[in-house]
């Protein structure tokens, strides 16, 4: 609905924005921007300046604007082969700031949406403990929590781009993302309740959705910082995100973050269930695979300009991304616009959390040359974002999981922009 | 009223009392699971057999069940129909450029399989087989992978003679020692390589969904 209208002038409020560049900057306009309409324009006025609209609670539960029905998550058809075991992409482009809108976190079920009654929750905690124990939702939200912003990244992200720029897009290249707050108990305080045996060094958490999908962690991380939360951004958990209750494993692989959990079952050995063997494993080039790569390593990723937001107009321009590490706060985000030639440092504003996304912004002056793109972390333990070519270097490109490399964007004259590999 | 009163006061020092977070102190919520409730759902099982039902199932009989219940994803053959994983074959693969992960290629030990099959298969109608369904289900799919032969009966006590031929294809995780370079105090920042080629491009794949709307529209 958005992309007929090439022929139209520019909106004026874009022409403003872009000074002096504005008239040039009209040839630059992608098929994306809509119309504007003269009568809502000074001097004249515009209907919802005259007319009453809706009152108070005819949307008792909000949504965005009908303007921004774009901004939605999407899936990519040919990735899978049932929507029910797929996944579906943040739309990165479109947002700012660090804390993803609770629709739009991206999904990945293995089995669909477990649509769980609250009454019937159940969660088992048994195995090596001294009393297995059964858990209400209502008992749940009796024991005392905590509130924790977190990144939670699948560790299959950018996971079509080992071989070479697939995807145009970073809501399909780096949308298996998501940073929201949580709250929730911590899980030493749930495993301390059932009394957690000397011999126990693994615990394995378990889905109630029709996978009843299952990871086994080190008994040290569970009893570390992990949570079982209830509540995302302030509300209960999304049915997408594992109503009522998900597990919360900082800084670790996604597919750990158990949804709808309803079992936790200590043990003296892993599981090596399928999700941690046949899948979420890293295939290198020698036909060996690495297993229990758990933590995410620092990433980040230029989200406007993309191929999906492209520069409008010359002059003053934005480059705004997300960065984030699995071990720990992001230190310093650079900036290239010449493909990794040379380097800047971007500006981080607002929170920077342990185990969280960051905001950066890098501002130019665009003047309609083409310019090469990219963003690299480094995060607290001095990790420093690799490349593509030397991630391939050491595991190759069969690996599926872990892409965590260096993403270029080429910005085209026209202002469109590609998702390119570089020298 | 004074009662309430009392109460609240006894409450509050109590809470101040309290460690804040830490669960030093049993909180006493919740309550005991009974054994057949945790049987119901304790399904999981470990390579060393940990966790197996009683029941047992045949090549044969396995191979009936893989037709009904099976076939229409992984292929009659464990091939796959369409994208669905490939549940056999792929043997030699694993180091090519197409590697093809299946039970018999990558699998490191016969409980993921077991156990995956028990939690989530078949696709659409999990946890509906009957554990001698389970067995002869497992016990064909090794049979289609030439891990057994098709006199093969798999049961509690024949799991252990299954040794599945990539189990030592799997390392810990060797990051922080295999990747260390990438932890770098000084990463270059000015002519830090020769000027840059563009060496591939998306557009030239053309697989991103065909959908306009998906761009960012008036901001």
């Amino acid at each position: 609905m958005d992309d007929d209208n090439e022929s139209k002038p520019i909106p004026s409020r874009r022409r403003f924005l872009s000074g002096a560049a504005g008239l040039s900057g009209a040839a630059l306009v992608g098929g994306a921007a809509r119309a504007e309409n003269l009568k809502n324009l000074p001097p004249n006025v515009p209907e919802w300046t005259r007319a009453l609209g809706d009152g108070v609670a005819v949307r008792p539960y909000g949504h965005p604007s009908k303007y921004e029905a774009n901004v939605i998550r999407r899936d990519v058809s040919w990735l899978t082969a049932s929507k029910e075991s797929s996944v579906s992409f943040t739309p990165l482009h479109a947002l700012d700031g660090i804390i993803t809108p609770s629709g739009l976190c991206f999904e990945r079920h293995h089995s669909g949406i477990a649509e769980i009654d609250p009454e019937d929750y159940r969660l088992i905690i048994h195995g090596l403990v001294d009393k297995p124990l059964i858990y209400t939702l209502a008992d749940l939200k009796r024991f005392p929590r905590v509130n924790r912003i977190y990144v939670l990244e699948c560790a299959a992200n950018s996971g079509m781009e080992w071989r070479g720029a697939q995807l145009n897009g970073c809501q399909y290249t780096h949308g298996m993302v998501h940073c929201v707050e949580y709250t929730g108990v911590p899980l030493r305080v749930l495993l301390a309740e059932a009394g957690v045996k000397g011999s126990a060094k693994w615990l394995l958490a378990e889905g109630a959705d029709a996978a009843a999908m299952s990871r086994s962690i080190p008994l040290e991380k569970a009893l570390d910082d992990c949570l079982v939360a209830t509540h995302m951004n302030g509300e209960m958990l999304r049915p997408e995100q594992g109503y009522p209750a998900r597990l919360v494993v900082p800084g670790w692989e996604g597919n750990v973050w158990v949804k709808w959990l309803r079992r936790l079952k200590l043990g003296d050995e892993p599981w090596f269930a399928r999700e941690e063997t046949s899948k979420y494993t890293d295939l290198m080039a020698d036909g060996r695979a690495r297993r229990f790569t758990y933590v995410m390593d620092a990433k980040s990723v230029i989200t406007s300009p993309s191929p999906q937001a492209p520069v409008r107009a010359k002059g003053f321009t934005v480059i705004s991304g997300l960065a984030w590490s699995g071990r720990g706060k992001v230190k310093r985000v650079d900036v290239s616009l010449d493909g990794g030639r040379n380097w800047r440092e971007a500006r981080i504003d607002g929170l920077v959390l342990d185990k969280a996304c960051v905001r950066f912004y890098a501002e130019t002056d665009w003047n309609g040359e083409e310019l090469l793109l990219q963003s690299r972390a480094i995060d607290e333990t001095g990790y420093v974002q690799p490349t593509k070519t030397e991630l391939r270097k050491i595991r190759g490109a069969n690996s599926v999981y872990h892409n965590n490399g260096i993403q270029t964007w080429l910005v085209k004259r026209d202002g469109e922009v590609e998702n390119v590999e570089v020298s | 009223m004074s009662k309430c009163r009392s109460f609240a006061v006894v409450a509050v020092c109590f809470l101040l009392a309290a460690p804040a977070v830490a669960g030093e102190r049993h909180l006493g919520l919740g309550r005991a699971a009974s054994p057949a409730e945790i049987a119901g759902w304790d399904i999981d099982v470990r390579p060393d057999g940990q966790g197996l039902p009683v029941g047992k199932g045949s090549v044969r009989q396995g191979e009936e069940v893989y037709m009904t219940r099976c076939a229409a994803c992984h292929g009659e053959f464990g091939e796959s129909a369409g994208r669905w994983p490939q549940v056999a074959g792929g043997t030699g693969s694993l180091s090519s450029d197409d590697p093809v992960k299946t039970v018999g290629s990558y699998f490191p030990y016969l409980s993921s399989a077991f156990d995956y099959v028990r939690h989530a298969m078949p696709f659409g109608d999990a946890q509906s087989l009957s554990n001698d369904e389970l067995y002869a289900v497992v016990a064909y799919v090794l049979f289609l992978n030439d891990i057994v032969d098709e006199k093969f009966v798999l049961s509690r006590d024949t799991f252990a003679q299954v040794k599945m031929p990539n189990q030592a294809g799997f390392y810990d995780d060797d990051r922080e020692t295999a990747e260390k370079p990438f932890w770098n105090a000084k990463p270059c920042m000015k002519d830090c390589k020769p000027p840059v080629t563009i060496t591939g491009r998306a557009r030239v794949i053309d697989v991103t969904p065909d959908d306009k709307a998906a761009r960012h529209g008036a901001d």
